[in-house]
């Protein structure tokens, strides 16, 4: 049951007082991680045995999570006063968890070098009403990603460059019979499908709030509510998608049964491995399409951090840990799972080699990634939108009161 | 004399046990009755005394009020699938044949399996690009094409139901082979000279010895059922819309992802009164079958 606040205060209290590491005593730390996308658990193990022989003084113990169980795993291990040295966390929580004093604030560790050398958009990840709690980790965003041989066989020349036009495209590979349905999206009841909304509320230069309040009931915010529920309509889009993560739009993509399809850096070497995919060397990326007259692209900012909690007895070696795993040569090792956050490393051969049509979508896609709302109240608003997308998709109620009743829904 | 002695030294013998029963049970209790009428937060300020506006926002709204509505259909029809499964399998097992032994180690394996486990099981089999269930239903020519199980308001719930039968209905059966077990075979097969048919020796005769361990089974799947959260919470996490979103779903929402400990704990206590008048209406109608019989 809920653990009593003044025992938890007391908990954080005394870890805030408590010593720091002797240098030769043997410090252990407990990191908490996501198991799936991006690097994946024998990544992550691996990057942290490099550490570990670095500083044979320091153990590090990880734990793995779906990313679905992080936010509250890492909220109820404070809660119940610490466990977690490191966390990873995404790019929605730094205001909640600042708010909340989960995150240590690092402003001040951050050196010049890293400042300078570190993507500018990265930053956004981990910042909060001007202070830093942690180190961007995972560079993401959602792009577009297209089979080539279906395109070349319905005649088309180019990937799309507009919403409109993927729809039309869509419409081309249904109608010649190549496949009933084209596109695959995650909207299943989860934050997933926020990051599919998101892209589109970019490309639709809608706003999530205005003044702290939502604004996501007109304008982009419903546009992209709207294309949504079209392309579901309209059978361009795989019915399926209302259930899918990210994991079941992969597995559809690499089987060949979509055409186009929205997801993460991590699936580009994925689908293009023969032993995982059946479409491999096939597939196509591009950023996220625009909107005629409003964006050129767009892309929703997916990246995560890794932050010291206010628990932690070791907040030293926590950050020697965090900075070993964002370094360029940790990053740029594992560059063919998840982009490098150091500038200088997308003019490195070695880090372009055999992805370079990633990397050329990056590079436009990173640079216009639009930010879900920095609110500590985001989890509930993302609650409350993703049952507007859901209820609107099956067709319960229409795009402008279901995002209306989000809006009321949302605590803000 | 000798009277108090003894009582308080019973007492003496049990307080170990009533300090301990004390510290893990009452304790947490009365805190969270405590925070329930606070604003706490999980994390940070301790929160102020606040009246029960947490029960008077969480009772007025719809969350709360379809949530009620969904969690009772799913005890309701989930238990009672279960309990007449339950019967049906034990019959079954009670008779005499060949590989008996093997199907009732069998048979146990689905409430053995974690539950974590069980609901990823149903995932794959409800696949709609991929899943079992949509293959064997277009082979058998009952679907004509791949179905979305968990992502349809229409089916999602009616599908958690089967994945949850499925692991909880050994349960029911075990309970109730037990007590076919402890049926004298005299009276059944006295019966049978009688002429009873199938049905009234099932009523007549061994539904006195079922009667009260069935009763058991019932109680403890209604509340169990009555708090369902892992299989729903791995499965479809509360979707599509909402649709499967049950009371403890809502209470760890509130808790733990949006982070309200205080109205957390006034809704965690309203759901724990409703099981609880559930049990104490079970309780009489145990006491007053045990009466009967």
């Amino acid at each position: 049951m809920l653990k009593s606040i003044p025992s938890a205060l007391l908990g954080a209290t005394l870890a805030g007082v408590a010593l720091t590491g002797h240098a030769y005593a043997e410090t252990t730390l407990n990191a908490l991680f996501m198991a799936q996308a991006a690097y994946s658990e024998a990544d992550v193990r691996a990057m942290t045995e490099a550490f570990t022989k670095a500083n044979p003084d320091v153990k590090v113990n990880l734990e793995f999570v779906p990313y679905e169980g992080l936010h509250d795993k890492t909220v109820l291990a404070q809660g119940s006063g610490g466990g977690y040295d490191v966390v990873l966390f995404d790019v929605i929580w730094p205001a909640e968890y600042a708010t909340n004093n989960v995150l240590v604030d690092v402003t001040d560790r951050i050196t010049e070098e890293m400042k300078k050398g570190v993507l500018p958009g990265a930053w956004t990840t981990v910042e909060y009403n001007g202070k830093r709690y942690g180190m961007p980790w995972i560079l993401d965003t959602k792009y577009l990603f297209y089979n080539k041989e279906i395109l070349e066989k319905a005649g088309i020349k180019e990937p799309p460059k507009t919403w409109d036009e993927l729809a039309e495209q869509a419409k081309t590979i249904k109608e010649k019979g190549i496949l009933d349905t084209p596109i695959a999206w995650s909207w299943s009841q989860a934050e997933a499908a926020i990051c599919d909304y998101a892209t589109l509320v970019s490309a639709y230069d809608g706003k999530f709030l205005e003044g702290g309040k939502p604004a996501f009931t007109t304008g982009g915010g419903l546009d992209a509510l709207n294309y949504m529920v079209s392309s579901y309509t309209s059978g361009l889009t795989n019915p399926n998608s209302k259930e899918f993560l990210e994991e079941d739009v992969r597995k559809v993509f690499q089987n060949g049964e979509a055409a186009f399809a929205l997801n993460w850096t991590y699936m580009y070497n994925l689908a293009n491995d023969p032993k995982e995919s059946k479409v491999a060397g096939k597939v196509g990326v591009v950023p996220a399409p625009g909107v005629a007259g409003k964006s050129e692209v767009s892309a929703v900012n997916g990246s995560m951090g890794l932050g010291i909690t206010t628990t932690s007895k070791h907040p030293e070696e926590a950050w020697k840990y965090i900075v070993h795993m964002t370094s360029q040569e940790t990053q740029n090792a594992y560059a063919k799972l998840s982009l490098p956050i150091w500038a200088s490393s997308y003019e490195d051969p070695n880090v372009t080699k055999g992805q370079e049509e990633l990397i050329a979508a990056a590079k436009r896609g990173l640079a216009a990634m639009y930010p879900r709302p920095t609110t500590p109240k985001y989890q509930e608003l993302s609650t409350a939108l993703q049952q507007a997308i859901q209820e609107a998709l099956l067709g319960q109620a229409s795009p402008e009161d279901a995002l209306k009743s989000a809006a009321e829904n949302s605590g803000l | 004399m000798s009277g108090t002695w003894i009582s308080t030294r019973a007492w003496l013998m049990m307080l170990p046990l009533l300090v301990v029963m004390v510290a893990v049970i009452g304790w947490p209790l009365v805190d969270t009755v405590r925070l329930s009428f606070t604003d706490a937060k999980l994390v940070g300020t301790a929160g102020s005394f606040v009246g029960a506006d947490n029960y008077a926002k969480m009772l007025t709204g719809s969350n709360f009020q379809r949530a009620l509505v969904t969690t009772t259909w799913f005890a309701i029809v989930s238990v009672a699938a279960e309990m007449v499964l339950g019967v049906l399998a034990a019959l079954l097992l009670n008779q005499q044949f060949r590989g008996r032994t093997a199907l009732r180690a069998l048979m146990i394996l689905p409430w053995a399996l974690p539950t974590v486990v069980n609901a990823t099981l149903w995932r794959l089999i409800y696949n709609p690009e991929y899943g079992a269930l949509n293959a064997a239903l277009t082979q058998l020519g009952l679907l004509d094409s791949y179905r979305s199980w968990l992502g349809e308001p229409g089916t999602a719930l009616v599908a958690l139901i089967v994945a949850d039968c499925w692991k909880n209905f050994p349960l029911v059966a075990l309970i109730a082979l037990a007590a076919l077990q402890a049926v004298p075979r005299d009276i059944t097969a006295a019966a049978l000279v009688d002429g009873a048919g199938p049905f009234n020796r099932f009523r007549f005769v061994i539904m006195p010895y079922l009667a009260g361990p069935l009763l058991v089974a019932l109680v403890l799947r209604t509340i169990e059922a009555f708090k369902v959260f892992d299989i729903i919470w791995v499965m479809t996490r509360g979707g599509p819309a909402n649709s499967t979103r049950t009371l403890s779903i809502l209470v760890y929402q509130e808790a733990f992802s949006f982070q309200r400990a205080g109205s957390g704990a006034s809704l965690a206590l309203i759901v724990t009164l409703l099981v609880t008048i559930l049990a104490v209406a079970y309780a009489a109608l145990l006491r007053r079958a045990a009466g009967a019989s």
